[in-house]
């Protein structure tokens, strides 16, 4: 049976298939599907949200040392946090097949930089897969199981974003129950760093014998021609290639690393002229070079900024130019920049933060929008977590009211220890957590501040107060982030205090399934109290567009309640629906601050 | 089956659900026995950025990814992002199907008077081949504006080698219970209104079929 599924949902199915029971991983594009469909669809994997990738992928470690089939998913930049974990486990090896995504984004769609994990798996020693379509998205995580009991090591998925992210028809099958494998506890195998030197020869040894299976690696195919063009590709690139030299051969190579020496240089031998087609850097190329064959182009043509695409390709070999865009380029063209969602609880802080002009450290999430106009109110961002260590490093280089800004799922995924060190070395910082419960940016997926699991079920949800007082602030303050007075404030008071101060701004996230389902009294403009002071456009909500005759108009249909341009608005011309259920989200809201 | 890879693109702004009739669109082309693939572009938010959906079929498709100037049909769910992804459409057949609407940027300064109301004018002036609809006025109508995104695929199979039990299935597949009558009406309105320009003459473009 065929089904439509996306490159990541696909990869969800064959880990279901080979027979996974623990899935760990943290939200990050373009990999995040994958945890959510084995949540939505194969619960019996025990898919779960882990609080960062070095958690999930212990957790993993864990779990497959155990004698489980075990997925872990992240994007590039998750696997830099669980580069830890990553680097010493070979030297164990696993017990149960061990297979982690990693969802590499070329073109930098929702990352702040591009990444080829490739290096890692060569600097690691574990072997890579890179499927080229929906298909194979299914059968090469199938293999790779397969892949990691025959070598007892972890293997790496490695995919690119347009591969994550097109769908495709997939064959699917049945799921195979595997039998969970016994673990003996071994100190010489399991306590790396103490018989570190017993377990280093070994990793050699498997690396050299997984080259030789890379020689006849049945994911390696081979599409000879009478062309005398050869391309060695892999990925979504191969698709690409289909279409741009429909009669080149091909060599698609599903296991990137390690690369077998002898296929590829038979392969380059048959053609005149060989290119490599390789999304992100030059890494099966270099490998080409380093063994001896010099009758290649790659990256000199095709460049190793952003993503492939046919035309790419098309216009990289002078086949010719593609059609310009008839508004213009891309700058003469009016933009629709990206902006907070209508009744974002994101807007009130950064509006505080613009009117305080102080210097903010920013974070990884929905609010990096905060450094784009209007607000341009936040100055550095950097990776997960970085905004408590910058702001501490901004004050000690003599900026003297410093805010750190953070999301309550990247706070709690990387922002505890630099809080802790805040304190610990004297430092005045005033911290704001944007507490959305959620997981916003990528989808709005819970995570343990949120009371919910990847299933949407009930669960604990870590108290983020109680945790900021644990870390030794005694600056706490909570405030509901719709009640704009109170955010600026609160905001205030922190930023004059002598010591580190941490503001809570509370609200969940409109992205919610409850908050998107539930039944709004949307606000509207009455004209005859309206003076047109423009007030309320200040709050830049998509939600309020202007008439012909320049008054503020509300899309009710987009309105979420949020109250915060009826809190603007001097001449209370913005009100209720009359005929509403009453102002529902205020009450979610105090609920939600109970 | 001709050997043609249908090449299609979605034009629209998030919120305006051009993703989700690009997959009612793969979803009838499965049906119809062809090879799919689809991709979609998106920025950071959620809501009111530019999404670009990408839908391919035929006998055998490799790439997800549609190039300019080889679209059959560019769906522009609004003006400014008809405008903005225009060149996709191939210049000998292929055509633009544009809903006469218009959403203004919300965080552009200025933004009524930067935006490009001539915009479909522009188009048919610069020689491309254009086929405007009311489809949100329609879809209001029939009673919720936010159908004028399937008012526009009714228009678009008038277009396609697909049969029409094809987009009816898809629709049922894909959309809840509650909101499949409605729909299906919004769907046939938006069908009748090309096949009867096609009737009267005032539509040239025939079916892009064999």
């Amino acid at each position: 049976m065929k089904e439509l599924l996306l490159g990541n949902q696909a990869i969800a199915r064959g880990a279901w298939e080979a027979g996974v029971k623990f899935a760990s991983g943290y939200p990050g594009t373009p990999s995040t599907e994958v945890i959510e469909t084995l949540a939505k669809r194969f619960p019996e994997t025990n898919p779960r949200w882990s609080a960062n990738e070095k958690v999930a992928f212990e957790e993993g470690m864990g779990a497959a040392i155990g004698g489980l089939r075990v997925l872990v998913t992240m994007k590039h930049v998750g696997l830099n946090v669980a580069a830890d974990a990553f680097m010493v486990f070979p030297y164990a090896g696993t017990n149960g097949g061990f297979v982690f995504l990693s969802a590499d984004d070329p073109g930098m769609h929702s990352s702040q930089n591009e990444q080829d994990n490739r290096f890692y798996a060569r600097m690691g020693k574990v072997p890579v897969l890179e499927p080229s379509d929906a298909q194979e998205c299914r059968d090469f995580t199938i293999a790779a199981f397969d892949l990691s009991e025959r070598f007892a090591t972890p293997v790496m998925l490695r995919t690119t974003t347009r591969l994550a992210h097109h769908k495709g028809l997939v064959e699917v099958g049945e799921r195979q129950e595997v039998q969970q494998k016994e673990f003996k506890p071994d100190p010489r195998r399991f306590s790396v760093p103490i018989y570190r030197r017993l377990s280093r020869p070994l990793v050699e040894e498997k690396l050299e014998a997984m080259r030789a299976y890379a020689e006849t690696c049945p994911l390696n195919r081979i599409e000879h021609s009478d062309s005398s063009v050869g391309v060695v590709t892999s990925g979504i690139s191969y698709q690409y290639v289909k279409e741009t030299l429909p009669n080149a051969a091909v060599l698609c190579l599903g296991m990137t690393y390690p690369l077998p020496p002898e296929l590829l240089r038979d392969f380059c031998a048959r053609y005149e002229t060989v290119y490599v087609v390789e999304e992100g850097e030059s890494f099966i190329e270099d490998t080409m070079r380093a063994i001896g064959i010099s009758h290649v182009r790659g990256k000199e043509i095709f460049g190793v900024i952003g993503e492939y695409s046919p035309g790419r390709l098309r216009k990289s070999l002078g086949m010719g130019d593609l059609p310009e865009p008839a508004g213009g380029d891309g700058a003469a063209l009016l933009p629709r920049p990206p902006m907070f969602c209508v009744g974002c609880g994101h807007r009130t802080v950064f509006a505080a933060l613009k009117q305080l002009k102080v210097i903010v450290a920013g974070d990884i999430g929905c609010y990096t929008m905060g450094a784009l106009p209007p607000y341009e109110a936040e100055h550095t961002t950097f990776c997960m977590g970085a905004s408590i260590g910058t702001a501490i490093g901004l004050e000690r280089a003599g900026h003297e009211k410093v805010v750190a800004i953070i999301g309550d799922s990247t706070f709690i995924h990387a922002g505890i220890p630099a809080l802790i060190d805040s304190v610990y070395n004297g430092s005045k910082l005033t911290l704001i957590i944007l507490d959305n419960s959620a997981t916003g940016m990528t989808g709005a997926q819970p995570h343990p501040a949120a009371g919910k699991n990847a299933g949407g079920e009930q669960a604990p949800a870590v108290n983020l107060e109680a945790i900021c007082r644990a870390c030794g602030v005694e600056n706490v303050a909570v405030v509901d982030t719709w009640d704009r007075v109170g955010v600026v404030r609160a905001i205030r008071k922190a930023v004059y205090h002598d010591s580190p101060a941490v503001v809570i701004a509370k609200g969940p996230c409109q992205m919610l399934p409850e908050m998107r389902r539930r039944e709004i009294a949307p606000y509207y403009v009455l004209e005859e109290l309206c003076t047109k002071c423009d007030a309320c456009f200040k709050v830049w909500c998509p939600a309020i567009i202007r008439t012909e005759n320049d008054f503020p108009k509300i899309i009710e249909a987009d309105c979420t309640s949020c109250t915060v341009c009826a809190q603007v608005c001097p001449t209370d011309a913005i009100l209720l629906r009359e005929n509403s259920q009453g102002d529902r989200f205020l009450q979610i809201s105090e609920d939600s601050i109970s | 089956m001709t050997e043609h890879i249908y090449n299609l693109m979605f034009a629209g702004v998030g919120g305006q659900g051009s993703l989700l009739i690009a997959e009612i669109t793969s979803i009838a082309a499965t049906q119809a026995g062809y090879d799919v693939k689809q991709t979609e572009v998106h920025g950071v938010s959620q809501r009111g950025g530019s999404v670009e959906t990408h839908v391919r079929f035929g006998e055998k498709v490799y790439s997800p990814v549609v190039t300019p100037g080889e679209a059959d049909v560019v769906i522009g769910l609004e003006k400014l992002e008809a405008l903005r992804f225009a060149h996709f459409a191939n210049p000998s057949g292929g055509l633009i199907l544009a809903n006469d609407f218009e959403i203004i940027p919300g965080s552009v300064a200025e933004a009524e008077k930067k935006y490009p109301h001539q915009a479909l004018e522009h188009l048919k002036d610069a020689g491309y081949s254009l086929e405007a609809l009311p489809a949100s006025g329609m879809a209001r109508d029939l009673g919720d504006v936010r159908m004028a995104n399937v008012v526009m695929i009714g228009a678009l199979s008038t277009l396609l080698p697909i049969p029409l039990e094809c987009w009816q299935k898809a629709l049922r597949v894909r959309l809840p219970a509650r909101y499949l009558q409605g729909n299906l009406k919004a769907f046939s309105s938006g069908r009748e209104v090309l096949l009867e320009r096609q009737r009267l003459g005032e539509f040239q473009q025939s079916p892009i079929a064999e």
